[in-house]
């Protein structure tokens, strides 16, 4: 019996291996690893998408998938620099405000309809549409494209958005203003081109599986809300000789340590790592442990205005806040994914910016903690005071805001108390400044540095500091009428520094757990901008 | 024979309670559960006096490395090991177990009175009044609890005793309604209807007839809403209005090392979660040998 | 009868609609709006935004719209978060997903609860009765956001036996761990209040006549003490039964099921107006009716009881 096992196991064992090279799909045609084949890839995502109408979405989740459903103009590389999409190039006249992207002529909707100029100029048209209301609107009227902003305001037709379809295959943007970088802005979901006939004949539910037409690597075949949703090959696809990846696969789930466990029992290809669980992992399971730099900062804003707290509207207060502030420490041990300690807002992986010399970047940890000392005693703070430090409910935030409540109050005798809020709540009081002290993160909408400069103009809308500087204001202005501006942005960081209206703490990092077999993921493109088809599952 | 309910039969001249108190020291379980209660809250009261650190306070060496740094030792003065910052668990679980304990025992108190009164009222008088208080639990059963607490927190300072206020909106609905069913069929009893005949007031005749024959069913259910008012502090807390760091409750912590428990540092499940299971252990034994001790059917 | 249950039904039409104004009430008074966001909308947008799902408009006309809307169309209206659907998908995908769970963890909760509760009263203290009380305790003292992760980390990663979440249409195998997680703790409470409403039952007076008479104990407990016993029960059931099926937020969160508990809480932390009101509607609709179930229940437990 047991012989007749023994041989039997060893037959199948036989077979398998005989049959193995049959059943596999070939090699990468660049970097020749085997392909496995199941081609499959799973993630976790957080939250459910918000949308899956390029128009309509908003959240980056949403995007993600709408990258791989649709394409626009342009794509974005691994690099995150600029390729073809649809668009097979574009032209520029010479006051740089008339764009004309010339469109290739084999591209497809997934019904087999061609994708011409004229859907570009429909769906163009949709993003500044009153009646759609786009979340993202505010984008298009970014892009400086003719009449956006009256035609969002209501005052003019839509039709007279200044885009316009010169045949089939050439479609022409006039802007209100030179925008060099506008090309790389069309890499935005926003921008995308959507079927008209299939909007028109289902309206809203246009976007459900079953209706949903598209002209991207996929196409949309299940989605059960807060479950999962899953996206197959468009074998219409102009480029889908080049995509690997047969179906993707998104799963919701909430408990990011749930997420990790499923990721263990093989149930997914990348989950996020839990906050403070880098070191332990990139022991464990050093392969599957990635991280990179990413466009985003997450630092304190300071309420600037006679709401706030009397003793931080001294910058030298301010100052001192932030010199105690051990970034390295928090970096290292609370955060603990590789995040990059931040002395200025804008992260230093932005295209362009040059990482200004502020102070604080020299000193140790301990000669900032005397100059912060000096600096609260000049202040007449000697003794300290008391602050409260808002932050939205969430395991790492406030993992962040004791550390900085701790050291606040034993190097310089700061009495914190810390408050977490939901998160509406919690934006009402940090947006109507009422509040001493709040967290808040930030990431760049393109790859440049006004991204984030902007938020300390005292016309921001986002500028929850309420900091005002009319030398920081002119500056930034400047800024957006020169080709090379960092020289500016350099400026304006040093004067943050001094003035202290944010407390930068750390710029973030994508730290993954992902399976070996998967390749090819994008890590230099810092907005992670990824599109599934560049993606490939290679064989065990 | 109706009357026998709540007339002394063993012994003249003693009182329900009187007779109440000696059925309970005789149930051994009780007797035992109360003793160890008395024991741990005597000890979340001394016992912080001992700690090495107070709850805030971070070990810097320890923090990021709890896992090989913070287990519960004697050595360094962490008696129950360090959370993931490095504080002290000890001192945090003294600290989490009495306002937990107080918003248990206060929570389910509140909703205890208000439920029995609301329910026992509504039953009793039935009718057109009955329909319209139980409608109006029906309301505050759907009305979504969490735009209420948000709306608390907005409209006053957060505080302790918000959190009871937010507790006690919620938890006393379905008390009334359990009060309220059984009141219905009490009110159907020989013995009330013989008081009502005798023209004793409704007053009494709920207080002396109809509240000692509901406590066995209100004490079994109030320690039922102890655990859960518990726990639900923590979705409070998480809404903002509950407890704030560096403060903290079992439901806190339990929920903080629930999310690590896989990482290696399972005492900081263990170490909270054995200090709320004790204590409502406690509780059920307690209540179960009240409801024995009152019961008046049961001699 | 018919007239008792004709008067709750007439009495229900002004309670759902003091539930509509006072959670569109509160929704309103709420800090943030469905539109706030860490990037606050330029103002034109939202305004455009605002018009397009009538909130431009004054409060009693929005409230007046909504209901109309609801009474001749049966219409909820859109969902302000997920802008693909409106309400009435969000329902009709939650809904049934949580309703299949909940009846399976209503069944299992309430069968082995009464069980268990019966079983410890009849042999009050032996060897079963502890059983049954030690076994409720654990099952109640173990929350359930310690439930979710450890029967992940034991029935998924450690023993590979079941999917670790998701739905799939309700296949056995996703069902296994959401109906465990989400029955245990009411198990346990039903069994404690079963036990201790029987052991008052079996020491009353009509009972101790029945058996004084020479009745045997089976025929005592299923003929004179059951039903008399199950009344706290039943009060207890009745609103455990609607949070069971309009949802448990845990199960979702945890097992990624896609219910309607889920949708429910995200749409108050969201502020996704129509939503929620869709969701409370739907809740104190259930409430109300099972609710009027249980005091027919009353009625054929304790046929005395008269309304």
């Amino acid at each position: 019996m047991k012989i007749q096992r023994k041989s039997l196991t060893a037959w199948l064992v036989a077979t398998t291996m005989l049959a193995t090279p049959g059943f596999a799909a070939g090699t990468h045609p660049v970097t020749g690893d085997a392909l496995a084949d199941d081609q499959t890839f799973t993630y976790r995502i957080l939250d459910e998408h918000s949308s899956v109408d390029p128009q309509v979405v908003e959240d980056v989740t949403g995007s993600e998938l709408v990258r791989d459903l649709f394409e626009g103009l342009m794509n974005q590389d691994a690099e995150g620099n600029l390729v073809p999409g649809v668009a097979t190039g574009f032209a520029a006249n010479d006051a740089k405000d008339v764009y004309t992207f010339t469109l290739r002529d084999n591209a497809r909707w997934s019904d087999g309809s061609a994708v011409t100029a004229h859907d570009f100029v429909y769906a163009w048209q949709r993003a500044v549409d009153p009646e759609l209301a786009s979340p993202y609107s505010w984008f298009m009227e970014l892009m400086s494209i003719e009449n956006a902003s009256a035609i969002l305001a209501g005052e003019m037709d839509v039709s007279t958005l200044g885009v316009a379809a010169l045949d089939d295959h050439t479609f022409e943007v006039t802007l209100t203003t030179a925008l060099p970088y506008f090309p790389q802005m069309t890499t935005h979901a926003t921008t995308f081109p959507v079927p008209r006939g299939v909007i028109e004949a289902h309206g809203r539910d246009w976007t459900k599986p079953g209706n949903i037409v598209s002209n991207g690597a996929y196409v949309l075949t299940e989605h059960l809300p807060n479950e999962r949703s899953v996206r197959e090959r468009n074998a219409l696809y102009w480029n889908d000789g080049d995509t690997i990846l047969e179906k993707v696969v998104a799963l919701v789930i909430n408990d990011e340590n749930v997420a990790l466990t499923r990721y263990m029992a093989g149930e997914l290809d990348r989950t996020e790592i839990p906050s403070g669980q880098y070191p332990r992992l990139s022991q464990s399971n050093p392969d599957e442990t990635t991280v990179f730099p990413r466009l985003c900062s997450y630092y304190y804003n300071i309420n600037m205005t006679e709401t706030g707290n009397p003793a931080l509207q001294d910058a030298r207060v301010r100052q001192a806040l932030s010199l105690t502030l051990d970034r390295d420490l928090i970096t290292e041990r609370v955060t603990a994914s590789g995040q990059f300690p931040a002395y200025t807002f804008t992260p230093e992986a932005t295209a362009g910016f040059n990482v200004p010399n502020v102070d604080a970047m020299n000193m140790t940890q301990a000669e900032r903690d005397a100059k912060a000392k000096e600096l609260m005693t000049e202040a007449g703070y000697a003794d300290g005071f008391d602050v409260e430090l808002i932050y939205n409910t969430s395991e790492g935030h406030k993992r962040i805001a004791i550390a900085a409540g701790q050291m606040w109050k034993q190097k310089l005798g700061v009495n914190v108390t810390l408050a977490n809020q939901e998160w509406k709540t919690f934006l009402e009081t940090r947006g109507n400044q009422d509040y001493q002290i709040a967290r808040a993160g930030w990431c760049g909408d393109y790859n440049e540095a006004s991204t984030f400069l902007d938020l300390v103009n005292s016309a921001s809308n986002y500028n929850d500091s309420a900091y005002s500087n009319p030398a920081v204001d002119e500056m930034l202005a400047n800024a957006k009428l020169m080709d090379d501006a960092s020289a500016i942005y350099t400026e304006v960081e040093q004067i943050i520094a001094q003035d202290v209206p944010i407390i930068p703490i750390y710029h973030y990092t994508g730290a993954y757990m992902m399976d070996t077999d998967l390749a090819n993921w994008p890590i230099g493109n810092v907005e992670q901008n990824w599109y599934s088809r560049n993606l490939y599952k290679r064989a065990d | 024979m109706a009357f026998a309910a709540n007339a002394p039969s063993v012994a003249k001249g003693r009182s329900l309670w009187g007779d109440a108190r000696i059925r309970y020291l005789r149930n051994r379980a009780a007797v035992l559960a109360s003793c160890v209660l008395v024991l741990l809250i005597a000890f979340v009261l001394i016992g912080p006096v001992f700690a090495q650190y107070s709850i805030e306070e971070i070990d810097w060496g320890i923090m990021g490395q709890a896992a090989e740094l913070g287990k519960p030792t004697l050595a360094n003065g962490h008696f129950f090991g360090a959370d993931d910052l490095g504080r002290d668990l000890y001192a945090r679980t003294l600290q989490g177990t009495t306002t937990s304990l107080m918003v248990g025992l206060i929570g389910a108190s509140v909703a205890l009175v208000v439920g029995t009164a609301y329910g026992a009222i509504a039953g009793y008088v039935g009718g057109r009044t009955d329909n319209i208080m139980m409608r109006i639990v029906d309301i505050l059963m759907a009305i979504p609890s969490t735009l209420v607490i948000i709306l608390l927190m907005v409209i006053f300072e957060r505080s302790l005793i918000m959190i009871f206020i937010g507790l006690g909106l919620t938890g006393w609905l379905t008390m009334s309604r359990v009060v309220r069913g059984q009141t219905l069929s009490l009110m159907q009893r020989e013995f009330v209807e013989a008081a009502r005949a005798s023209g004793v007031s409704d007053v009494m005749i709920i207080w002396r007839h109809i509240l000692p024959n509901l406590l066995g069913v209100v004490i079994v259910y109030a320690s039922i809403l102890v655990p859960e008012m518990i726990l639900a502090e923590s979705f409070i807390s998480f809404l903002g209005l509950g407890v704030q760091e560096p403060n903290t409750s079992l439901g806190a912590l339990i929920a903080e090392g629930a999310g690590t428990m896989a990482y290696g540092t399972l005492w900081q499940l263990m170490i909270p979660l054995s200090f709320f299971m004790l204590t409502i252990l406690c509780m059920f034994f307690i209540g179960d040998g009240l409801r024995d001790a009152l019961d008046p059917k049961d001699r | 009868m018919f007239r008792f249950i004709l008067n709750r039904l007439i009495y229900a039409v002004p309670t759902m609609l003091v539930m509509i104004v006072a959670c569109f009430v509160l929704m309103h008074v709420a800090p943030g709006g469905p539109f706030t966001s860490e990037r606050p909308l330029p103002p034109q947008v939202l305004a455009n935004i605002e018009a397009r799902y009538g909130l431009d408009q004054p409060y009693w006309k929005q409230l007046w719209d909504y209901i109309a809307n609801i009474v001749l169309r049966f219409d909820f209206g859109p969902s302000f978060q997920y802008k693909d659907r409106d309400v009435n998908d969000v329902i009709a995908q939650g809904f049934p997903i949580t309703l299949t769970y909940g009846v399976l963890s209503f069944i299992a909760a309430t069968t082995i609860g009464i069980s268990l509760g019966l079983l410890a009263a009849l042999r009050q203290n032996t060897l079963a009765d502890y059983l049954a009380v030690g076994f409720s305790f654990v099952a109640q003292v173990l929350p359930n956001f310690v439930m979710g992760p450890i029967l992940i980390l034991i029935f998924t990663l450690h023993l590979g036996w079941l999917p670790g979440g998701g739905w799939y249409g309700g296949q056995w195998q996703y069902l296994i761990m959401p109906v465990i997680a989400l029955s245990t703790s009411y198990m346990a409470s039903i069994a404690r209040i079963t036990r201790s409403s029987m052991l008052e039952v079996l020491n009353s007076n009509f009972i101790r006549t029945a058996k004084a008479k020479g009745l045997p104990t089976h025929r005592i407990v299923v003929q004179h003490a059951l039903k008399p016993a199950m009344l706290p029960v039943v009060s207890y059931l009745s609103p455990v039964f609607v949070y069971v099926i309009t949802g448990s937020v845990f199960v979702d969160i945890y097992f990624s099921t896609g219910g309607l508990g889920q949708a429910y809480v995200n749409s108050a932390l969201n502020r996704d107006y129509s939503v929620l009101l869709g969701t409370t509607i739907l809740y104190g609709g259930l409430t109300i009716f099972f609710n009027l179930v249980t005091d027919l229940l009353y009625a054929w437990l304790d046929p005395k009881i008269r309304y």
